[in-house]
């Protein structure tokens, strides 16, 4: 095996096309799934059935099949029925929303360790339901559930790779093409393998700097 | 201490005499267990009332239901002539508003500075302006001796000192009764005395109806207009201080009383 750092530096304006467009993915896509992830959380809290059900439902079946399954429904489905986006909309859009199936657990688990003295607090001081979720208990379970979100990020990170199916060129598939016009594998897949080191690694240390800001 | 921190009766012409708060026929249970049993009980505006007895015997379930933290399965709870059960939602949000409580784990909100924990519920429920809540606020903490803690955290404070926020935090809803539910059970036996003073001086300064769960016997016996032994959910004997602590009528205040003194 050679190792041609020739083909490294005709590699980079492709791999900046393709970080760009994978660093999209991901900060679009953990956005989407943070705020998705809360909303369900939030509605299945509801006393009534006719919205714990349903929701239930969509994201047990979301979170049950494969992401690239979802990928390819969105992308050649949803056109038939006149809803027509661009690969990389969609991707996020899928992405965000299967992942937003898990952090939904996770913001469960964090507003249930919220301490029950913290809401009757909140009621022994009159403060409407409102205020008390958003003054009192989202903060602290918020606070508690950084460092699982963080989790979900990095493992959102390494599934980005996945929209190459439905087209979509992010560092991944710009390694592939490049490879397959010039027949060089390693060093581009390299590139790009570290690429994703650094990428993860960086959103930890962002992830961690969040903990430290949020602690009390 | 700024006289326009705490409720006094020249500010407050429509505070209440009389009859404050009465339960009738108030039956809590738990599954199988029954915890108060037609429980009949009133308090007058302005007395300080201590509930004693062995634990599980209802005192801290009567704080939790004039709390609204409970519900009753039967009978009615009045405060200051309205309904709290059975009512709807808006009537209790309303009574609520003339009831405080401070707990035995403190419950503070530790995303909050001290100064917030106190002027939250002020400015959001009340309606206060920031700058006025902020001022209260800062009286209440000085007549707890914690003037200096504004901007700590509750995480940064020993446990009396969050238990003087606490009280601090109950007091700045103005309310017309305050509940004390083994307010000094969690703390270190240094810290109690502190927070004790504090609720000593509440009572003496102020009009505030209390209601209080303690196994503290001499502070009960300091604060206290009536005192009311509990047994099983039922009041087996009530009376002034001098007269439960002295000479107890029943053979059970007797044993509860030679076990905890």
């Amino acid at each position: 095996m050679n190792w041609d750092w020739s083909a490294v530096s005709d590699f980079m304006p492709d791999f900046w096309k393709g970080l760009l467009v994978t660093l999209q993915i991901l900060v679009i896509g953990s956005l989407i799934s943070f705020a998705l992830g809360l909303v369900w959380a939030l509605l299945m809290r509801l006393p009534t059935r006719w919205v714990t059900w349903p929701v239930g439902v969509v994201t047990e079946f979301v979170r049950n099949t494969p992401l690239l399954v979802q990928l390819f429904f969105l992308y050649y489905v949803l056109p038939e029925w006149g809803l027509t986006f661009s690969a990389l909309a969609t991707g996020v859009f899928a992405i965000g929303l299967h992942y937003s199936t898990y952090t939904m657990q996770v913001y469960r688990a964090g507003i249930e360790a919220v301490p029950v003295g913290q809401w009757e607090a909140a009621t022994a001081l009159n403060l409407p339901l409102r205020r008390t979720w958003s003054a009192v208990i989202l903060p602290q379970a918020v606070r508690r559930v950084v460092p699982a979100l963080g989790n979900y990020v990095i493992a959102m990170l390494k599934d980005t790779p996945m929209l190459m199916a439905i087209s979509v060129l992010e560092m991944l598939g710009h390694a592939r093409l490049f490879s397959q016009e010039h027949f060089q594998f390693t060093e581009p897949l390299t590139v790009i393998g570290v690429a994703f080191i650094v990428i993860s690694y960086l959103a930890s240390l962002l992830l961690r700097a969040l903990e430290r800001r949020l602690a009390h | 201490m700024p006289t326009d921190t705490l409720p006094n009766p020249e500010k407050n012409p429509a505070r209440s005499t009389g009859e404050l708060i009465r339960l009738e026929q108030v039956t809590k249970r738990f599954g199988s267990n029954t915890v108060l049993d037609h429980l009949d009980f009133s308090v007058d505006a302005g007395k300080h009332v201590t509930l004693i007895g062995p634990s599980g015997s209802g005192k801290t379930t009567i704080l939790r239901l004039l709390m609204t933290l409970l519900k009753p399965d039967e009978g009615t709870i009045t405060v200051d002539g309205q309904k709290l059960f059975p009512a709807s939602d808006k009537e209790v949000r309303e009574v609520r508003k003339k009831i405080g409580m401070v707990f035995q784990q403190f419950n503070l909100f530790p995303n909050m500075s001290v100064l917030r924990n106190i002027t939250e519920a002020p400015v959001t429920v009340l309606g206060m302006s920031k700058d006025e809540a902020v001022e209260r606020a800062k009286g209440l903490l000085e007549m707890v001796g914690l003037s200096d803690k504004c901007d700590a955290h509750p995480a940064q404070l020993s446990g009396g000192q969050q238990q003087r926020v606490a009280i601090a935090r109950a007091l700045a809803m103005r309310p017309q009764v305050l509940l004390l539910d083994e307010v000094t059970s969690a703390l270190d036996p240094e810290l109690v005395a502190g927070v004790l003073d504090v609720l000593r001086d509440i009572a003496r300064s102020t009009d505030i109806t209390m209601l209080c769960v303690t196994h503290e016997m001499n502070f009960a016996r300091d604060i206290s207009d009536q005192v009311l032994m509990f047994d099983s959910g039922r009041v087996i004997e009530s009376g002034p201080p001098e007269k439960i602590f002295s000479e107890p009528e029943q053979d059970r205040t007797r044993e509860f009383l030679s076990a905890v003194l």
